[in-house]
């Protein structure tokens, strides 16, 4: 008998959306009541994962189809963090937009569902499966206010091409089924060594269709139209956290089943990396709109994170994975700050309407001063130490060339970060804002600023959870 | 363990800012502000003269080490000082209170916020002196970005954004394979601890790239020509107390930098590229004196003059000669007065008339007879005459030369010669000449609070002009036993 204690947090969480479900059926005005019960599903389902799956360190299960070790549980454990925060900051913006029903917290908990099957998965379709869960939520959420224009555009963009994607992953998928004769990845893992130019097109295609689903360059053309046009809510969970899921699939795949073609994906890595970097330092320069400029500026972090995972060491995954989840806690600190800028329920996302910000708000500008300059990775910010990590692995191989224009493109990066600190210090300010925010959202910022803050005092805790991720 | 004073000394400007933070902002002039500020500032000073009194003159050990584990099993946090960077902490703590003085005039709104980024500020360049860490060292001399940024951007003259930008921009590029270079060399060594990296040393085939990635950084901190260009236009923009730490603290930020780590960990690639510091320095010398003598603006000129102050520094420092590195050491303490002051008397006038083109003035010695002594005193200071503080510097900055390079000590005494004349022609345009101006003749001559942080000033420039001994003391044993640990590098090489 398998232990299924192991899968309790996934089993949960899909027995909370049935429920969820019934009950916004057949009770009326149940939006408040879906939104607190989904918060404590997420809760408890966060609680289960680290009771139960925590000190794990690897168990399969399913004729090993599913695997439970430190990543996955680590990974879920800030899946859901980040789920939780997105659920609870959104109320009153969805309020606002006349949104606030009852799909929104069931949507965003199925796609977290979708996220915890692909992070454990271990098989080609275990993976699948959890993967297409969570985009068909995620397509519906790009929509999800169907009466504006831009959203429609966004979510219908968002599917095509995510579509797309898929095709293509399931196309690298039956390839390497083909060689290998099996869809689990530890066999696969066993039976690939050949150096056949199919087999090479079969990780390419898988490869690119990650590199979608993280949107690197050059499959990131979805990510700016679809952040911009997405509720910024929604825009803030894509930011977040199917990048935590897709970036452990990325190295689930790398290093379990393509360990031994380390010499076939490595280079694709580093261009991958590399070309994010750049693009997305470069093309941010020109943007007028807040979230087209996160769009960018995610594009370029997560040229980062490959970075580390382009090393083929644990501290490269490790440092990846301390990237992430400090870039979680920055994005979410900025969204934060997008959704402060409200004026009688109208919300801002213009550049220009931070404006002289810091006349009228002081205490939002400096953390948004803070949450920028640890973006653009200055010291002694937390997002310096995010880079230092990664860098640090990278040059462990002697990777200088990429370390090196990674550091670079940190500069060109800065750039943007400091327009924006220009246009909230030096410019002449507006109109006021209105401050009375939820309860939530002063929390969450508070909190995360202060962590991005005062992360330099000890950075030793979050290096010591991360370092009992061992893959290779 | 003792007391951790080092750390109290980075400490203490932080919790002075937190304090200001959390009191109410008030429009205008901020009386508590400043006493705050002010009151913080002189306690650190006060502080780091016990530091300097209790200082062990005798051994070139580093002192007041503190080492606490700070990212398990990578990185301590360890700071301590030796005979050059005790003197430079104290040129830090010296003229923080001088710079908060004498925001009276300049800054006009947001008074609070600025003394919040200058003790930040402060903090920060403490920090950069006493590290012994490259890490930690890293830290703390990126950080000081933020609020220099801040200082410049937000209470700057016109083109204050560009300058911001400008000066943000150049020192983070420099600065970034400053970072790829000490990463390297954990991953060469297997630590980044100054002092161990000095037992240790670094094998030579890495030491010319890596010796290279510092000096990208340090050339544009210093900063050395061709790359000196952000210098005037941060100068001429930022507020006055910000040109004053700019160029009397941060400035030393590089040049200390080239003592301790240059020098210090890549003796070999040191030798090798002592031709391009050479060149690089005479160039600067030179050609900013000539530049500096086209300036129709005070204050460009005085940010061109340190350029060509600061080459005599890097001269100094490669000539690898005993007096040469102390005259640059001294040259470095004796310029972060000397431009300190000479930034708050351009202030002075600036303040009341508004305007820093020397053409505004002229024969101002008839009108403010006390503000046109002391100018005088610091011009002459600057141009090195017998007496002042800054003969000293590049008198053995040229000793030092002559021994190892008589063509570039020749080039070199020209600079002098030119340096006496830009600022000399200043002064006469300034001070002298017939009062044509009407509105100056109603001009206010130094106010006390002037009066007396100029006297501040005037007072070491002189001492140590006279007296180099407490300097030269403190800094002896450090030095020769960086040279001493230099030639035997060489020489088992």
């Amino acid at each position: 008998m398998e232990n299924l204690n192991l899968v309790l947090p996934e089993i949960f969480i899909s027995l909370s959306i049935m429920f969820l479900l019934v009950l916004g059926v057949f009770k009326k005005d149940s939006s408040k009541i879906t939104f607190i019960l989904s918060l404590f599903a997420i809760l408890i389902t966060a609680i289960i994962t680290i009771n139960e799956t925590f000190s794990v360190s690897r168990e399969t299960l399913f004729n090993e189809s599913v695997v439970i070790d430190s990543l996955s549980s680590l990974m879920k454990i800030i899946t859901l963090v980040g789920g939780f925060l997105v659920l609870v900051i959104s109320s009153s913006y969805l309020k606002t937009f006349k949104m606030y029903n009852i799909e929104y917290p069931i949507l965003i908990l199925s796609s977290i569902l979708g996220m915890m099957v692909m992070i454990s998965s271990n098989d080609l379709i275990v993976f699948y499966m959890g993967l297409e869960l969570q985009s068909l939520a995620l397509y519906v959420l790009a929509t999800y206010n169907r009466d504006q224009l831009k959203s429609s555009e966004a979510g219908l963009k968002y599917f095509v091409l995510s579509a797309l994607s898929s095709g293509l992953l399931l196309y690298g998928c039956s390839l390497v089924y083909g060689f290998s004769g099996s869809t689990n990845f530890d066999i696969i893992s066993n039976q690939l060594n050949s150096n056949e130019y199919v087999l090479t097109f079969g990780i390419v295609f898988i490869l690119v269709g990650l590199a979608f689903k993280i949107s690197a360059v050059p499959f990131h053309m979805w990510a700016p139209d679809v952040y911009e046009g997405s509720p910024t809510t929604v825009t803030l969970f894509f930011t977040m956290v199917p990048k935590i899921a897709a970036l452990t699939v990325f190295i689930r795949f790398l290093y379990v089943p393509f360990l031994n073609l380390i010499d076939q994906w490595q280079m694709i890595i580093v261009f991958l990396s590399i070309a994010s970097m750049i693009f997305g330092a470069v093309a941010a320069i020109g943007q007028t709109n807040i979230k087209r400029l996160i769009a960018y500026s995610s594009i370029s972090h997560i040229g980062y994170t490959l970075a580390g995972l382009a090393t083929v060491s644990n501290e490269g995954i490790q440092s990846s994975i301390i990237y992430i989840s400090i870039y979680v806690v920055m994005n979410l600190a900025l969204f934060c700050c997008l959704l402060m800028l409200r004026r009688k329920d109208q919300y801002y996302e213009d550049i220009s309407d931070l404006s002289g910000l810091s006349k009228n708000h002081p205490m939002l500008s400096l953390c948004l001063l803070v949450i920028l300059f640890s973006l653009a990775g200055i010291p002694p910010l937390a997002g310096f130490f995010a880079k230092f990590y990664v860098f640090i692995a990278v040059l462990e191989q002697s990777m200088y060339f990429l370390a090196i224009v990674g550091l670079l493109s940190t500069v060109v990066a800065a750039f943007y970060y400091l327009r924006i600190i220009k246009i909230i210090y030096f410019d002449k300010e507006k109109d006021k804002y209105d401050t009375d925010h939820s309860l939530w959202l002063k929390f969450s910022l508070t909190v995360s600023t202060i962590l991005i803050l005062l992360y330099f005092i000890f950075p030793s805790q979050l290096i010591e959870v991360v370092s009992r991720i061992n893959i290779i | 363990m003792n007391f951790p004073i080092l750390s109290s000394l980075i400490l203490l400007p932080i919790v002075g800012a937190l304090f200001l933070f959390f009191t109410k902002d008030k429009e205008g002039n901020n009386l508590t502000a400043k006493y705050v500020a002010l009151f913080t500032t002189v306690v650190n000073f006060l502080i780091s003269i016990y530091l300097w009194i209790s200082f062990d003159q005798s051994t070139s050990s580093f002192q007041f080490v503190e080492d606490r584990v700070w990212i398990e099993g990578f990185i301590n946090y360890k700071v301590g000082v030796d005979g050059i960077s005790i003197l430079f902490i104290i040129l830090t703590t010296f003229i923080t209170p001088i710079c908060i003085i004498s925001v009276n005039n300049s800054v006009k709104n947001r008074l609070r916020d600025f003394l919040i980024a200058i003790l930040i500020m402060e903090s920060f360049m403490i920090g950069v002196f006493c590290a012994l860490d490259l890490v930690v060292f890293y830290l703390f001399f990126e950080a000081g970005l933020i609020p220099m940024f801040l200082i410049i951007g937000i209470w700057g003259g016109a083109r204050r954004v560009y300058s911001a930008f400008k000066f943000f921009l150049y020192t983070l590029l420099g600065s970034v394979l400053m970072l790829v270079a000490i990463i390297s060399i954990y991953w060469i060594t297997g630590t980044t601890d100054v002092v161990q990296l000095y037992e240790i040393g670094i094998d030579v085939k890495y030491q010319n790239l890596l010796w290279l990635a510092f000096f990208s950084s340090f050339a544009v901190k210093t900063p050395m020509w061709p790359v000196h260009t952000w210098l005037p236009d941060a100068h001429v923009e930022a507020p006055t107390a910000g040109s004053v730490l700019l160029a009397a603290i941060l400035l030393k930020m590089a040049g200390y930098g080239f003592i301790r780590f240059s020098l210090g960990l890549f003796p070999i690639a040191s030798e090798v590229f002592t031709p391009l510091i050479y060149t690089l320095s005479v160039i600067a010398i030179i050609f900013t004196s000539l530049i500096a003598l086209m300036q129709e603006d005070m204050k460009k000129l005085i940010a061109y003059s340190s350029v060509a102050h600061m080459g005599f520094v890097t001269l100094g420092i490669f000539t690898l000669q005993q007096q040469g590195i102390e005259g640059s050491i001294i040259q470095m303490i004796s310029h972060g007065l000397v431009s300190a002051a000479l930034f708050l008397t351009v202030g002075v006038v600036y303040d009341r008339m508004h305007s820093r083109l020397i053409s505004t003035y002229g024969g101002l010695v008839s009108v403010i007879p006390k503000y046109s002594i002391l100018f005088m005193l610091f011009a002459l200071a600057s141009l090195g005459l017998p007496g002042t503080s800054g003969f000293i510097g590049e008198f053995l900055i040229l000793m030092g030369a002559f021994k190892d390079n008589f063509l570039v000590a020749v080039i070199a005494s020209i600079g002098v010669i030119l340096g006496a004349a830009y600022m000399l022609w200043l002064y006469k345009r300034v001070v002298f000449g017939k009062l044509i101006n009407e509105d100056l003749k109603k001009i206010l001559d130094l106010n006390r609070s002037e009066y007396f942080i100029l006297s501040c000033l005037a007072a070491p420039i002189l001492f140590f002009g006279f007296y180099p001994d407490p300097l030269i003391n403190t800094i002896e044993v450090s030095v020769t036993d960086l040279i001493n640990m230099h030639d035997s590098n060489i020489a088992s090489k």
